[in-house]
């Protein structure tokens, strides 16, 4: 398979501080890849300066990002944006101030020309509940609620690559598995996906490759059958 | 009494509507790109004054009005570019001083072009006169500027609430980065948004001429009253500022009429003629301390 997302050599700095050390990530199209560690160890920074977010572009220092045969580092977000990489962001940060339907709707855009894009409709047969709250304001939702219309504006925009940035932090047990579930609906559709998240096997079980970072280096790269296999990797550099 | 009321409640609707056309720009500027404009009091004064102008070339006021709303839009869209871009990504302290420098060129240049002496702009001759309107009689230019004001409200809720370019706007204001992440140019949104700001500051500065001077710094006092509206609205917020506008205008207006003759009633003759008028000054600082600390973040918060 070709690649579709190719991270070499990474560095990037906030301000006079270094966090990413020469980071290295490969992406093919249809697949699902992670990106552990612990906190602070540089995996949102990876995914900020992949979406061309600060730090970048001041903060990158070398390496190179390549996205669908295209160099992209350094570009500013909405090129990228427009360009197919969709960001579920730390934090959800879906937009207070618009109903859930303005959320999903103010923002789609097909520009690859998919066959059957993601519509409204599509959104809330994924996620029923968004239907129902449809004209709630985005401050108006539960934690879960607002989880999935950040998972439903990323996909209106019919990425090529969809970004998760800890999707299932501070859920309840019952949310989290519907986006699990959710997330395991879009693999078996063939949505290119790069995950960062907490619950290594549930990763694992999602997931066909896995990167781990340690202060903003890549420790250990390998596939999910070899990170089943290895509970070491698990204490040494995930705390589980 | 019910004449003057229901005169000086007019009045506060209108001078509002006015304020709304200078707060709407000036919320969103705040509010989408954290920038502090003080230089946008110098939009009205330009706009005034390019009415003004136009309307003595063409002998049209319409004609002054939609040069002024054109041209001012332009100049707008050119400070954007030129000059405030550059302060976004800095603090606020460099943004007041910055901004306030381009007061004192404005005035300047406006000096420089048209002179130390107020320009005159007249309402068309066939609005000069008043109409009556169930029994009491009220100017008839005023009802032109009310409901010029009502059609710009209605068509910007319609803009901002209804189609994808106002949903880009209100998201911009309630988180610049998540937008451009989702793929809009807020670079170029925010030009857009701050030449139809101006436009609609020309649209004050131009509908109010005939009413006020149209002088140098005509600008500076307004601003004042249009950054009281948007904290009243909450930052970023077009609901917001309508609302706010509309309070501080009746209540500024209705304050500074009553206020002498209600303290009246309890007061000494004396003491009610110095308090009234000193009272009314403070009264919408008093309505903006009683909002804040009812609702800190203002009575629409974009960012809510």
């Amino acid at each position: 398979m070709n690649a579709l997302l190719e991270i070499r050599g990474l560095a990037v700095a906030y301000g006079a501080s270094q966090v990413l050390f020469g980071i290295d990530l490969t992406l093919a199209e249809g697949e699902v890849a992670t990106l552990l560690g612990r906190n602070g160890m540089g995996k949102s920074t990876t995914l900020r300066t992949l979406c061309g977010l600060s730090p970048a572009p001041a903060g990158i220092l070398a390496g190179s990002i390549r996205f669908a045969g295209e160099e992209i580092a350094g570009r500013a977000p909405d090129r990228i944006g427009r360009g197919g990489i969709a960001l579920v962001p730390e934090g959800r940060q879906i937009f207070p101030n618009l109903s859930v339907r303005e959320n999903l709707v103010a923002f789609a855009a097909n520009r690859r020309g998919v066959a059957s894009p993601w519509t409204l409709e599509r959104v809330f047969e994924l996620f029923p509940r968004l239907a129902e709250r449809q004209q709630n304001m985005g401050n108006q939702l539960s934690g879960g609620e607002q989880q999935m219309l950040a998972i439903g504006r990323a996909l209106m925009t019919n990425p090529r690559l969809l970004i998760l940035d800890e999707a299932t932090e501070g859920l309840a047990p019952l949310v989290r598995e519907e986006i699990w579930q959710c997330l395991a609906r879009l693999r078996a559709a063939g949505q290119t996906t790069l995950v960062v998240d907490k619950y290594v096997e549930r990763l694992i079980a999602l997931a066909d490759r896995h990167t781990i970072v340690e202060r903003g280096r890549v420790v250990w790269p390998g596939s999910s059958a070899e990170l089943d296999a290895d509970h070491g990797i698990w204490h040494r550099y995930l705390g589980v | 009494m019910t004449q003057l009321i229901l005169e000086q409640a007019l009045n506060g609707f209108q001078f509002g509507l006015m304020l709304f056309l200078l707060a709407a720009g000036l919320t969103l500027v705040f509010g989408i790109m954290d920038m502090i404009n003080l230089a946008h009091g110098s939009l009205y004064m330009v706009g005034a004054y390019l009415a003004a102008a136009a309307a003595a070339a063409s002998g049209s006021f319409v004609v002054g009005v939609l040069a002024a709303v054109a041209g001012t839009a332009v100049v707008g869209a050119l400070l954007e570019v030129a000059v405030l871009r550059r302060l976004y990504q800095r603090d606020h302290l460099a943004q007041v001083l910055a901004t306030f420098a381009l007061i004192l060129i404005a005035n300047e240049a406006v000096r420089m072009l048209w002179g130390d002496q107020p320009m005159l702009l007249n309402a068309p001759a066939a609005l000069a006169g008043p109409v009556e309107i169930g029994g009491f009689s009220y100017p008839a230019y005023r009802l032109l500027i009310i409901a010029v004001g009502v059609a710009v409200a209605l068509a910007l809720y319609v803009v901002v609430a209804k189609t994808r370019l106002g949903m880009w706007v209100r998201a911009g204001a309630s988180n610049r980065e998540m937008t451009e992440a989702l793929g809009v140019n807020v670079k170029r949104l925010f030009t857009l948004v701050f030449a139809f700001g101006a436009g609609l500051c020309a649209l004050a500065g131009a509908l109010l001429g005939p009413l006020l001077a149209v002088q140098v710094g005509m600008g500076e006092s307004i601003l004042i009253l249009a950054f009281v509206v948007i904290v009243i609205g909450g930052i970023g917020s077009i609901r917001g500022a309508l609302v706010g506008s509309l309070l501080v205008g009746v209540v500024d207006t209705l304050g500074r009429a009553l206020l002498p003759w209600l303290l009246r009633g309890f007061l000494p003759a004396e003491t009610a003629a110095n308090l009234g008028p000193a009272l009314a000054a403070i009264l919408i600082y008093l309505l903006m301390a009683a909002i804040l600390f009812w609702k800190p973040a203002g009575l629409f918060p974009a960012r809510g």
